[in-house]
């Protein structure tokens, strides 16, 4: 099975996770601009961010044969620094066009302040001129009526809903953000917001149409195999496989490659000149084999003493 | 008379496209001109792959040919058509009076996704004033990208050209670092210079004392200042190296000074004297057989070479 995770803050991992990823069967992910824990306060560290996300990291993902895409935007929370929010507003349009930007995001509310607004609604109006989709992150604090009001405003400034994905949804969002039209991501990440359990209740429920499994995982305690293991629990509690490849797979292929920037070949038969500079390891995909990585040997345990 | 090179990229570049993507690129060229502006260039340079693809240039040898004739040292087998085509623009650019190029080109840099930071420095040979660029791109060998530093010290006249020692010295260093091939570095005879030699031979001393692999290529750097503690080396690698160490090592003794010591491990490689002498075993032939005999590529991002035996 190939999976994509369609939100990971791959910044913030170890090459570790990068290889359980590929082991797990993870062909691409997407890194979301956002937070990175401590606030910018200049400008120029947001610029040297966004350069690292369609840069480095975008190698350090090819090298372990996983291809990396990513979001650009002004994340809610740094919206709440005019200063900074006004500077990155004026850069955001030279990274939009870069290679496998595949959305502006992620964008929308988190305290839900005026501030937020003014810069949500901007960035959707970037989002229609470049006609990218969008990734919307939904509020973790009253989150419900953040979620509610995130889709009224996208619909008012008239974007197509079937070019948003509404992400880290719940039990009490899904139902409207699927009758609303928009793609519901799911965000597996511990304690917070889903666990793998709940998330096969919900394919049971309202089975793989619109529904995007994805990870979220970033610097704080979070799973790079989230995808991978809510499609195996799914496998086991009994969902088809079918429903599992449209929801950790197919569906986020669908909803980001309405960019123009990711498509299926990209990882299984990538350009000449990839194959040469910035994606390794696409021979064992060639064929359409199933991605096998050497054995996974954990490295976290104090059994093997030999570092070669 | 050979042609200028930018517009020799040019006509390469247009008999590729065909249809909206020849049309597109037409008119980006034609608004340059029309209404110059930093945004209009900037979308234009971002949108060339989306526009154009990425297949290979995969210039023919009369390409190839005309290439060297129109500027020493280029060589553009290895471009892809979207790095053709961003170079292109860059060259206009830099044939504008009225732009400071240099200015242009660092910002580029500053803000540059992988396919552009390639673009950039493939394109360095035909850029005017490169003596501007030093600096940057000194800065762009510091990189992790492995492609970022090849598309530098590859089939790339820059480097050669444009750096005094001590940034060759360490491009030259760090490439054997990363595990990337000496071969393809253009000027590596012409440049040669004890402190290298002396650089390398304490790396390669590193490397044996942590039991690593001492690539082939390594030796050619030392050859011309090959006496006395270097020579031990060279003996070190005919009593314990593969046979593709051993035949470096035959190379590089061909141009060290003249001594006993040298006479003396000359007289222990005389089987590979006949194919030095008619060509068949050089510096390309290493290179080859050390691909042949690698794991070149390797998923592990750390840095250590990558060549094995």
């Amino acid at each position: 099975m190939m999976y994509i995770d369609s939100h990971a803050h791959m910044l913030s991992r170890t090459t570790d996770d990068y290889e359980a990823m590929a082991a797990a069967g993870v062909v691409a992910v997407i890194e979301p601009a956002f937070w990175l824990g401590q606030p910018r306060t200049h400008v120029a560290t947001y610029i040297d961010y966004l350069s690292s996300i369609v840069g480095f990291e975008r190698f350090r993902a090819g090298q372990f044969g996983i291809r990396h895409y990513c979001t650009i935007g002004l994340n809610s929370k740094e919206a709440n620094n005019e200063e900074l929010a006004e500077a990155v507003m004026e850069i955001l349009p030279r990274f939009a066009l870069k290679d496998g930007v595949v959305a502006i995001g992620e964008i929308g509310y988190d305290d839900q302040t005026e501030l937020e607004d003014k810069y949500f609604r901007l960035q959707i109006d970037l989002a229609m001129e470049l006609d990218l989709p969008v990734m919307v992150h939904t509020p973790h604090r009253d989150k419900k009526r953040g979620t509610t009001r995130s889709m009224d405003v996208c619909l008012e400034h008239g974007i197509d809903p079937g070019k948003v994905i509404i992400d880290h949804n719940n039990e009490e969002t899904v139902r409207e953000t699927l009758d609303r039209g928009f793609w519901a991501g799911f965000s597996i990440y511990p304690s917070t917001k889903m666990g793998t359990e709940r998330m096969v209740d919900i394919l049971m429920e309202y089975g793989p149409e619109r529904i995007i499994v994805d990870s979220a995982c970033d610097w704080g305690i979070s799973e790079p195999l989230a995808v991978a293991k809510t499609a195996l629990l799914a496998a086991q509690k009994g969902v088809d496989k079918e429903t599992i490849r449209l929801v950790c797979y197919q569906n986020a292929l669908d909803a980001y490659g309405q960019s123009g920037q990711m498509n299926e070949d990209d990882w299984l038969n990538p350009p000449a000149i990839d194959q040469r500079t910035v994606f390794e390891g696409n021979s064992i995909l060639r064929g359409q084999r199933e991605p096998v990585v050497e054995e996974q040997t954990s490295r976290r345990t104090l059994d093997d003493l030999i570092i070669e | 008379m050979s042609d200028q090179p930018s517009e020799l990229l040019l006509t390469w570049i247009s008999q590729r496209l065909s249809g909206s993507s020849k049309d597109w690129f037409d008119q980006q060229l034609t608004k340059l001109v029309s209404e110059p502006s930093v945004k209009s260039f900037d979308i234009a340079f971002a949108m060339v792959p989306r526009k154009l693809g990425k297949q290979d240039l995969a210039p023919t040898a009369t390409e190839l040919a005309a290439a060297a004739a129109a500027r020493t040292g280029w060589n553009p087998s290895q471009w892809s058509i979207d790095v053709a085509a961003r170079i292109y623009l860059l060259t206009r650019l830099s044939e504008d009076p009225s732009v400071n190029f240099t200015e242009r080109f660092r910002d580029l840099h500053r803000t540059a996704d992988v396919g552009e930071l390639l673009a950039l420095f493939s394109g360095l040979p035909l850029y005017r004033r490169p003596e501007t660029l030093v600096a940057v791109t000194a800065d762009g060998l510091r990189t992790n990208i492995k492609a970022e530093f090849e598309v530098i010290a590859h089939r790339n006249p820059f480097p050669v050209e444009q750096f005094s020692q001590n940034p060759w010295n360490n491009m030259v260093l760090k490439a054997l670092f990363i595990g990337v091939m000496l071969e393809p570095i253009q000027g590596l005879d012409e440049r040669a210079n004890p402190e290298l030699a002396r650089i390398l031979s304490d790396y390669a001393h590193e490397r044996w004392a942590a039991e690593r692999f001492v690539s082939p290529e390594l030796w050619r750097c030392i050859g011309p200042f090959a006496e006395a503690a270097y020579l031990d080396d060279f003996q070190r690698v005919i009593d314990q190296g593969s046979e593709t160490e051993i035949k470096a090592v035959a190379l590089a003794l061909k141009t060290a000074p003249p001594s006993t010591a040298k006479e003396n491990l000359a007289a222990q490689l005389t089987a590979y004297d006949e194919i030095i002498s008619n060509g068949q075993l050089s510096w390309r032939q290493i290179a080859d057989e050390m691909l042949d005999n690698s794991q070149a590529i390797t998923r592990k991002l750390n840095f250590e070479v990558e060549l094995t035996r």
